[in-house]
């Protein structure tokens, strides 16, 4: 990967992140230090591992809020990777992201620049989710232990068994909130077989060329928000400004809404967007109108850049786009992984994209 | 009631005296290397222009893009320490490490990594390593520092690291300056402590700057108090700006952008300002300039400043124009102008000698321009329409055809007609619409306060009742107060349920909407 292939895997990650996973800009950062000090990525092609490959599941876990304050550090990235290969005896043969989504979408290019691991093309998530269930490999019904999780104290917790996603989310949410709300993780790693079925595949160069895309019409000076509508098939929902947001850190979750006043063609509507780390739901009038899986996406309506839940102010100038979400959170076992439901709001799940046949 | 504003520009100082919201005279005069006599001169010149009108001025509102040049162009900025207290987290990403290289060669001052600070929770993260802070602030004095910036992890919610390490710096090393930047805002450490090295680099600067204002508006024999505008419009005392100069960055095009609508009474519109380095190019929307709307980027700095949102170009009146081939800018001769325009007398073509060569405005001597060639002076006079029109399109929001403001010394360099533009409106004293803007800075009202026991809603509503009154006990006219920053931080640690808020608002000044007197 080039230094430029990072620089435009940032800013398409963090509106893939449907504003969770991170401001990628730390990671960003940090990549730049790397890459000048002579560091290099290699990415592989999901459909090139071998079946028996053993790959490390990557990401930040906890509060986006807290990155804020506490930040990126690569080596602390490292070390959950490094309790895993002594847990399981063998050192792995690539790394991948959790979530393509947010700056977890850069994590393991820390973690890839470090050891010269290659980071393999492709994510779980295909955006960002909050919780451990919330995978295509959960969906699928593959193992979810053992997790690896370290914190930038002298503390490391090893989950070997956990009796099933549900329960990995609840032990490893409750660890990683007693050391801070932010813990670096290795997550049940998975084989080259089970990435090739089960991965959301190519979503680093799906990232790469819509980041690229935005710079493009940046450079430009044409609108940064087309740019995304073409490059992804997506949707406009609403443009205006916040005028509220309301957002509490709990049980390692930021949680709240915001409420955006239309302005131009949207004036005088009102849209209400939840959410738990990511957009879950959002409300225009009081009516629901997008929900998750579909990727819901707050957009600067300048720069087209992403919005993170713990970076929505007051009198921002936002943009709303759906963009479909990959395949298999569309499946029934999929929707009830990942559909509202899974975030506490009583509706059915209806996308505004055409049903898929 | 009677006010001064003074705009303190990269290549002019201009001066208005208002009464309520009527001009009553305006100057314009030339920057000075040493600031203080260009604001004296303007002082003198302005009063001396009103005559009797000048009897019973209250205020001096003084603008200054001061520090944010200090900045953008490296000069006059002091070496600043950078305390972070942080540790074991935070640990790659050190102090200046997103700063542009040749700024922070000039600032840093020495980065000190400690451990301490919070977690979300108000848990410490670890307890503060209080001899390491001891041992910084004495490497500091070794090192002849000034000033040093002191951040620590979650300081917004709450702020005893900074407090305390600020105690022991102060014990250590009773002559440097502390800037915490917790008194700064916002949660993103490394955005906030950008601000707070910026603040701290910027101190030395911003005492001898204030204290010049202080003694010019004293030899001027008003007896009126000194202010200086802030970035969203507002004033704050001299004192005030002394210890804080981020607070004044980009008040300047604020100003304009504000003045610019009320000499043409005209709330809804686009604004060119054309100075002697830039034009700056904004939205006024609803008489108040469309602010920026994420992390701003001062001198190719983050931060999280509430700013107009405005794009400047290198079209101004010391720009330098090139021939063969023919170039506008990016360099300027900035408040030399009088020296080295051909009109005054110098050998370098700049777009001021373009406007006098086509005849758009007459100053110094024309003779100087007369034999420039007549299709030179054309094109170059088409190259700057061509900037401006692309800038003024590119600020446009939406296809309506909107009115834009020409203000600035360079206004003659805005073309007469612009697409996507109904009409470009001249005004008297557009020339000085900063100065006006800064006489007429409203006053600001804060709170930042915990509200224990109540709901997000009812805390928010207290918050902002107070932040009112604090506007209206400064003099803002209740009727006119508009919010314009709520930011509330839930602190789960306290007992009971508590949230910090902070509320802003601001309003006209009281006086500004009483009749005037005939």
């Amino acid at each position: 990967m080039s230094a430029e292939d990072i620089e435009a895997l940032a800013v398409g990650a963090w509106i893939l992140g449907t504003g969770g996973g991170g401001d990628p800009y730390q990671k960003l950062l940090n990549m730049r230090l790397l890459y000048e000090a002579g560091s290099e990525v290699t990415l592989v092609d999901p459909l090139a591992l071998d079946d028996d490959a053993v790959v490390a599941v990557l990401s930040n876990m906890g509060a986006p809020l807290v990155g804020q304050e506490r930040l990126s550090d690569p080596e602390f990235a490292l070390k959950p990777l490094r309790m895993m290969e002594e847990y399981l005896g063998r050192k792995f043969d690539a790394v991948m992201a959790l979530e393509i989504g947010g700056g977890n979408g850069v994590h393991p290019m820390m973690v890839g620049a470090l050891t010269g691991y290659p980071v393999v093309d492709a994510d779980t998530m295909g955006r960002a989710y909050p919780e451990a269930q919330m995978t295509s490999v959960a969906v699928a019904g593959l193992r979810c232990y053992p997790l690896t999780m370290a914190d930038i104290r002298d503390n490391e917790v090893i989950i070997p068994r956990a009796a099933s996603w549900r329960w990995m989310e609840r032990i490893s949410r409750k660890a990683c909130t007693e050391i801070g709300s932010v813990a670096a993780t290795c997550k049940a790693p998975r084989s080259g077989a089970e990435v090739k079925q089960h991965g959301v595949l190519y979503s680093v160069s799906k990232a790469i060329a819509l980041g690229a895309n935005v710079l493009k019409a940046r450079a430009a000076h044409t609108d940064p928000i087309e740019a995304v509508l073409s490059a992804t098939e997506g949707k406009r929902l609403f443009a205006g400004k916040i005028v509220d947001i309301e957002r509490r850190a709990t049980e390692g979750f930021l949680r709240g809404k915001a409420k955006i006043e239309g302005l131009d063609d949207f004036a005088g509507k009102e849209m209400v967007v939840h959410f738990q780390n990511e957009f879950s739901v959002a409300y225009l009038d009081g009516e629901p109108i997008v929900m998750t899986p579909d990727l819901i996406c707050l957009l600067d309506t300048v720069s087209g850049d992403g919005i993170g839940t713990d970076v929505l102010r007051f009198g921002q100038r936002v943009s709303v786009l759906a963009l479909p979400a990959p395949g298999v959170f569309l499946s029934e076992k999929g929707i009830a992984a990942v559909g509202p439901r899974a975030f506490g709001f009583d509706l059915e799940f209806k996308s505004v994209f055409k049903e898929p046949n | 009631m009677k006010r001064i504003g003074i705009d303190v520009g990269g290549t002019n100082t201009d001066a208005a005296l208002l009464d309520g919201d009527r001009v009553i005279a305006a100057v314009k005069t030339f920057t000075t290397a040493d600031v203080t006599s260009g604001v004296r001169t303007a002082l003198k010149e302005v009063i001396a222009k009103a005559g009797d009108e000048a009897q019973g001025v209250v205020a001096v509102m003084i603008g200054t893009t001061h520090f944010t040049n200090a900045v953008v162009e490296r000069r006059n900025l002091g070496r600043a320490a950078a305390l972070r207290v942080s540790l074991p987290a935070s640990a790659s990403l050190v102090p200046f490490c997103d700063w542009p290289k040749d700024l922070a060669a000039k600032v840093n001052g020495g980065v000190y990594l400690v451990e301490g600070g919070h977690e979300y929770d108000g848990r410490p993260l670890v307890p503060m390593d209080e001899k390491a802070v001891a041992e910084a602030a004495r490497k500091m004095v070794q090192d002849g520092i000034e000033a040093v910036a002191v951040s620590a992890t979650f300081s917004p919610l709450t702020a005893e690291c900074e407090d305390r390490a600020a105690e022991i710096l102060q014990n250590e090393a009773p002559d440097i300056h502390v800037t915490k930047s917790s008194t700064l805002g916002r949660i993103g450490l490394l955005e906030r402590e950008n601000v707070a090295l910026m603040n701290a680099s910027l101190i030395g600067l911003a005492r001898d700057t204030t204290k010049a204002f202080v003694d010019a508006v004293a030899e001027s024999g008003l007896g009126a108090q000194l202010f200086i505008t802030q970035n969203d419009g507002t004033v704050v005392r001299a004192e005030a700006a002394r210890e804080y100069p981020v607070f004044s960055f980009a008040s300047g095009p604020t100003n304009s952008m504000r003045g610019a609508a009320l000499l043409a009474g005209i709330e809804n519109a686009m604004v060119c300002d054309v100075g002697g380095t830039t034009a700056d190019i904004g939205c006024l929307v609803n008489g108040f300039p469309r602010e920026a709307n994420n992390v701003v980027e001062v001198g190719g700095v983050r931060t999280l400043f509430r700013m107009p949102d405005l794009l400047s170009i290198a079209v101004g009146g010391g720009t330098k124009i090139g021939r063969d081939p023919l170039t506008v800018g990016p360099e300027s001769v900035g408040y030399r102008l009088s020296e080295r325009a051909l009109v005054f007398g110098g050998d370098q073509v700049t777009a001021t000698d373009i406007a006098v060569a086509a005849g758009l405005i007459t100053l110094g001597d024309p003779s100087k321009v007369a034999s420039l060639p007549a299709d030179f002076v054309q094109a170059a006079l088409a190259k700057m329409h061509e900037n401006i029109a692309e800038g003024v399109d590119r600020m446009k929001t939406d296809a309506t055809e909107v009115p834009l403001l020409a203000v600035g010394g360079g206004a003659m360099l805005i073309p007469e007609s612009v697409p996507g533009i109904s009409e470009v409106i001249h005004v008297e004293h557009s020339g000085v619409a900063n100065a006006v803007g800064a006489a007429m800075a409203q006053i600001s009202g804060e709170t930042d306060r915990i509200y224990r026991d109540m709901d997000r809603d009812e805390a928010i509503a207290e918050a902002r009742r107070a932040a009112i009154a604090a506007a209206v006990e400064a003099g803002a006219e209740e009727s006119t107060i508009k919010v314009i920053d709520v930011e509330d931080l839930p602190l789960s640690y306290l007992p009971g349920r508590a949230i910090r808020t902070r509320v802003r608002v601001v309003g006209e000044a009281a006086a500004l909407n009483e009749p005037v007197p005939a």
